[in-house]
């Protein structure tokens, strides 16, 4: 089975002198869920950028699908959907006309992307907001608004980029239910999230970054297994056996 | 992505950008159709009346295809510069397009398209409000140069204001060019007067003034009379537009000022 995206010693240092990425090399299996997790500035969302063509990297190979970004962007842009971090659409658009016309750009007819598009944004919840203005949805639904985008193409491998955050309990069990069922059609979805209990229960593989470098990776049991319960107080708040793992590996101490 | 794929992109852009030049049409078409009516107004029939002619026409039919000249460069650029800054700065959209397979040259394709479209647009408006003014009589000489240099013209100028766009860090860099550098070009390019009625120093000044060709190949067009050769003010739009797709492609492709 090929893999869906392969980094190699990927490097990028930003014109300010920052380091952001010092040489990660990464393989996100075909079919996979995969969990990029990191605390803030640790490299996860310039990783993301370079992939999906948003950012330039200093240095090192990126395949998607075997096909290198720089010698063939447009059919390794093609494999790809992307939901950012940050919301980016006009909102003075209707989120039918924001998600058909990013169909558009992907070269999909707008015979086919206008159903295409109704069903999506149905499926996500909102099929009553389709031809309202973008200002007057909420948070979750411009997130999920950004899934529906990203999904158009049909890609068969889907990038998030904390796609919960600020999102209530409620639609986030939702959109991770939606998203399991894609995975389970082969979709291959690489995601970055803070909440590392979701991360826990939906991914297969993990890999965590600190300052621009991998410092662990593997299946999320290996992961979990580096976790030791040495009996240490139960006092004050304490997470699960990934949390557990996640800040032994990235705490400053 | 294949050639089919690639025009329904295209087409997507540019549906895009004429819904909304349409939407707004009181921001994108009705400014140049008023300050058009206050040139024809003051230059055309308070001064031109005393003005009488202007190389053997009237003064009124003389300014006619440099006002007509000016609604299109301004419309060109203004539209392909915001909508790219606006793409850029509010909201992020334009990394809908950066993240797609499309190429460089289909995004600046799209942009400059609808560039091209409302400076067409705005010149046939102001054109048409020129007729309120002469009787409803407009002098062409030659059709093919009038289409060849409006769409010209306004290609130039979209892909000036599409660098323009690209580079603006803050709404002002998108103003500063068009007030400080644009509005004197035009102005000193020949729309009120012929480059002979100047002193030596000033034409030759004139002379290099892009703006001063392209307004008398147009002219050309209308009146059959101009201060240069057609075949002069057409090289020097060539040149512009070879070396604007350039700066464009350039921009675009290595993501200077739009990707980190």
């Amino acid at each position: 089975m090929a893999s869906a995206l392969v980094i190699k010693n990927l490097k990028k240092t930003y014109g300010n002198g920052v380091h952001a990425l010092k040489g990660v090399s990464l393989e996100v299996p075909e079919g996979d869920f995969f969990a990029l997790l990191g605390p803030n500035g640790a490299g996860k969302t310039t990783i993301i950028g370079i992939t999906a063509g948003l950012v330039n990297k200093t240095s090192g190979a990126v395949s998607v699908f075997e096909h290198d970004i720089d010698s063939e962007p447009e059919i390794a842009k093609a494999q790809i959907g992307l939901v950012g971090q940050e919301v980016n659409f006009n909102p003075f658009e209707k989120p039918l006309d924001i998600v058909v016309n990013q169909g558009g750009y992907y070269g999909i007819p707008r015979s086919i992307a206008l159903p295409r598009a109704k069903k999506l944004l149905e499926d996500l919840g909102l099929g009553d907001k389709m031809n309202q203005n973008g200002l007057t949805l909420s948070g979750g639904m411009k997130r999920r608004l950004m899934i529906a985008r990203a999904l158009i193409h049909t890609p068969r491998f889907l990038i998030l980029d904390e796609p919960t955050a600020g999102v209530d309990v409620e639609l986030r069990r939702g959109m991770w239910d939606y998203l399991r069922k894609l995975t389970s059609e082969g979709l291959t979805i690489l995601l970055t999230t803070h909440y590392l209990e979701e991360a826990e229960q939906l991914a297969k593989h993990v890999a965590i970054i600190n300052k621009g470098s991998i410092v662990a990776s593997g299946t999320m049991d290996e992961i979990l297994a580096m976790h030791e319960d040495k009996g240490e107080s139960k006092e004050g708040y304490r997470g699960g056996r990934l949390e557990e793992v996640f800040l032994k590996l990235t705490s400053e101490k | 992505m294949n050639g089919y794929r690639k025009w329904i992109a295209f087409y997507t852009m540019l549906r895009k950008d004429i819904v909304r030049i349409f939407r707004i049409w009181v921001q994108t078409f009705l400014p140049s159709v008023v300050t058009s009516v206050l040139y024809f107004s003051v230059f055309g029939t308070v001064l031109g009346s005393r003005i009488g002619t202007m190389q053997g026409v009237d003064y009124m039919t003389f300014v006619i295809p440099g006002l007509v000249m000016l609604a299109i460069v301004t419309s060109a650029y203004a539209n392909s510069s915001f909508t790219f800054f606006q793409s850029k700065f509010f909201a992020r959209s334009i990394d809908e397009m950066l993240v797609s397979p499309m190429p460089p040259w289909l995004i600046i394709a799209g942009f400059v398209s609808g560039g091209i479209i409302r400076g067409i647009l705005v010149g046939t408006l102001v054109m048409i409000v020129s007729l309120f003014f002469t009787g409803l009589q407009l002098a062409i000489h030659n059709v093919l140069i009038i289409f060849g240099f409006a769409i010209l013209t306004s290609l130039v100028f979209a892909l000036a204001g599409l660098v323009n766009g690209v580079y603006a860090k803050s709404i002002d860099g998108i103003n500063l060019v068009p007030t400080f550098v644009l509005t004197p070009l035009v102005y000193l390019g020949g729309i009120f007067y012929s480059v002979h009625n100047l002193p030596g120093w000033w034409q030759a000044i004139t002379y290099a003034n892009p703006l001063f060709y392209l307004i008398n190949g147009f002219r050309y067009g209308f009146l059959g009379i101009s201060d240069v050769s057609i075949a002069t003010a057409v090289g020097i739009l060539s040149v512009l537009i070879v070396a604007l797709v350039g700066v464009n492609w350039y921009l675009i492709r290595t993501g200077l000022g739009l990707k980190q």
